[in-house]
């Protein structure tokens, strides 16, 4: 698993609640070291292992804190290079569904050996999608609880009202129902290309 | 000639998503129509109206001022500067317009950035919408964007790592029971001693009595007489100088510029008395004493380090066989005796 996975997990744990928290999760995952390199590959099951250790810890549901992650890695303060690589991607909303299926090979640019999900949209009418999430990396069934926080952030972002909603997995894939209400409904946030011009 | 086909607002229209950032230019070289991109570079300015090459200038090639030589290069990579600040580098390609256009010997001039365009973006507030769908622009700008991050990631990463590698060689370097450089320590400290080009002092020290103290009042007691000699060697030298513990009770201070024999002496008498000092431990009185053999590294012509730590362990050799307690130098010259005088 790539150590920007595992970073962004510690990021979040440290930053919604404390690093105190953090170190109690890394004690029940049995890790030696609570620091992550963002820049190093892990085995999948060190993954597997903080992300039970912080269910556990926080007493929530699993899906519930997947997508808590899915959000923070938007909407976080400390993620701003996240949410504006993922603004690249498109004009308004709508341009951003329609470019997930390009979000792994797009991430592949930025960070070669960063294996994300396949994600595949269907346009079912004007207005309702579904998205396909793959399985990656041994990660099963968990990605799609992460995407759906990440929408839910990125439609925020672009000012969009949408419904979103977990149908499940079936098979190795994840569905996600988006249903898009307003692509306008709110001011989004600004996005300007140039780096640090806000 | 129908209406719509001599109309340049048609065309105007079309350009302005296939090519946002164009000019449309009539025969006389004014500029008739600039593409909303094109605005966005002058906001507060008009630019329908204006001569052309008085809003940029053509860098390259060298043309004549006028429309018929921007003519002449059609179809050719043209590359402006904007007149006034920002001197934005535009590039750029001309095509001449057919009569069909409703501007007869006009051109359509189509602009880019190159590789102006990191800057350009910042300095325009430029967003997605502002280039052509097809541009490859902001995928451009992502790449960059994206670089520098896992760039600055990496930096950090170096750094993390070099403040690791310091503690390691730190600690590599450190005999952890005193604190002071350990063995390992010994050869790149006589290597920049004798790098440096100036000269030096080798003091071999060895405690007495310490395995009296060692075998009546146990390990502790030894550890904590080696603490406290530690700490009185630190004391009674010099900034400059490096202690070293090179095995049990022994120690090696390399002295740089520490001046002539009679200087040396005193030092190493004032080390000795300190050391004699009692050391408490558990409530009891610690005492031992050092010996020391002594060499200068004036006195080796040329300076050989393995010569003189065999002379200063000859000189420690003796300095414990007249008596202990006591310093003894080294001389290795031709005629001299050996050593000299014990301090």
């Amino acid at each position: 698993m790539h150590g920007l996975v595992n970073q962004a997990i510690e990021r979040f744990a440290c930053e919604t609640y404390d690093e105190g928290f953090w170190k109690d999760v890394c004690r029940r995952a049995g890790l030696g070291s609570c620091a992550f390199d963002a820049m190093q590959v892990y085995d999948g099951a060190i993954t597997e292992r903080v992300l039970d250790a912080l269910f556990q810890t926080l007493g929530k549901g699993q899906d519930e804190v997947l997508e808590d992650i899915g959000t923070f890695l938007v909407s976080a303060r400390a993620s701003t290079a996240v949410r504006r690589l993922l603004r690249f991607s498109g004009t308004d909303f709508v341009d951003f569904l329609y470019s997930l299926d390009d979000l792994p090979a797009r991430v592949r640019l930025a960070v070669p050996d960063l294996l994300l999900p396949q994600l595949e949209l269907h346009e079912h009418a004007a207005h309702r999608f579904s998205l396909a999430v793959g399985a990656t990396d041994g990660l099963r069934n968990r990605y799609g609880h992460v995407m759906l926080g990440l929408l839910r952030a990125m439609a925020d972002d672009y000012g969009a009202l949408v419904v979103l909603e977990h149908k499940g997995a079936k098979g190795n894939e994840e569905i996600i129902a988006i249903t898009l209400l307003e692509t306008a409904f709110a001011e989004g946030r600004n996005f300007e290309l140039a780096a640090g011009a806000q | 000639m129908s209406a719509g086909r001599s109309d340049p607002a048609a065309l105007a229209q079309m350009l302005d998503t296939l090519c946002p950032m164009h000019a449309l230019i009539d025969a006389t070289g004014h500029i008739r129509h600039a593409g909303p991109a094109l605005c966005k570079l002058r906001p507060d300015r008009q630019l329908n109206g204006r001569r052309l090459l008085e809003v940029m200038e053509l860098r390259r090639p060298r043309a004549e001022g006028h429309m018929a030589g921007l003519l002449a290069l059609a179809r050719q990579k043209l590359h402006f500067a904007l007149r006034d600040r920002p001197r934005t580098e535009l590039k750029g390609v001309l095509v001449p317009l057919g009569d069909e256009f409703g501007l007869p010997g006009g051109a359509v001039l189509n602009l880019s950035f190159g590789i102006s365009i990191v800057d350009a973006v910042r300095e325009y507030a430029l967003t997605g919408t502002d280039f052509a769908a097809t541009d490859l622009a902001v995928e451009l700008l992502y790449l960059v964007e994206a670089k520098s991050t896992a760039m600055d990631e990496l930096r950090r990463l170096n750094l993390r790592l070099d403040g690791a590698r310091a503690q390691a060689e730190q600690a590599a370097y450190t005999d952890k029971l005193t604190g002071l450089r350990n063995r390992r320590a010994l050869e790149p400290v006589l290597d920049d001693a004798v790098r440096s080009g100036r000269s030096f002092a080798l003091l071999h020290l060895d405690l007495d009595w310490f395995k009296a103290v060692n075998d009546g009042f146990g390990h502790a007691a030894g550890d904590r007489v080696l603490q406290a000699v530690a700490e009185r060697l630190t004391e009674g030298t010099r900034e400059r100088d490096t202690q070293i513990r090179v095995g049990g009770d022994e120690f090696l201070l390399v002295l740089p510029r520490a001046g002539g024999r009679e200087e040396i002496s005193r030092l190493a008498r004032r080390l000795i008395d300190s050391i004699e000092r009692p050391v408490m431990h558990d409530g009891r009185e610690l005492r031992v004493s050092a010996s020391i053999g002594a060499c200068l590294s004036t006195d080796y012509d040329p300076v050989d380090v393995t010569r003189m730590m065999r002379g200063a362990d000859t000189a420690l050799y003796a300095a414990k066989a007249a008596g202990r307690g006591r310093c003894v130098f080294h001389d290795p010259k031709p005629g001299g005796s050996g050593f000299a005088g014990p301090a």
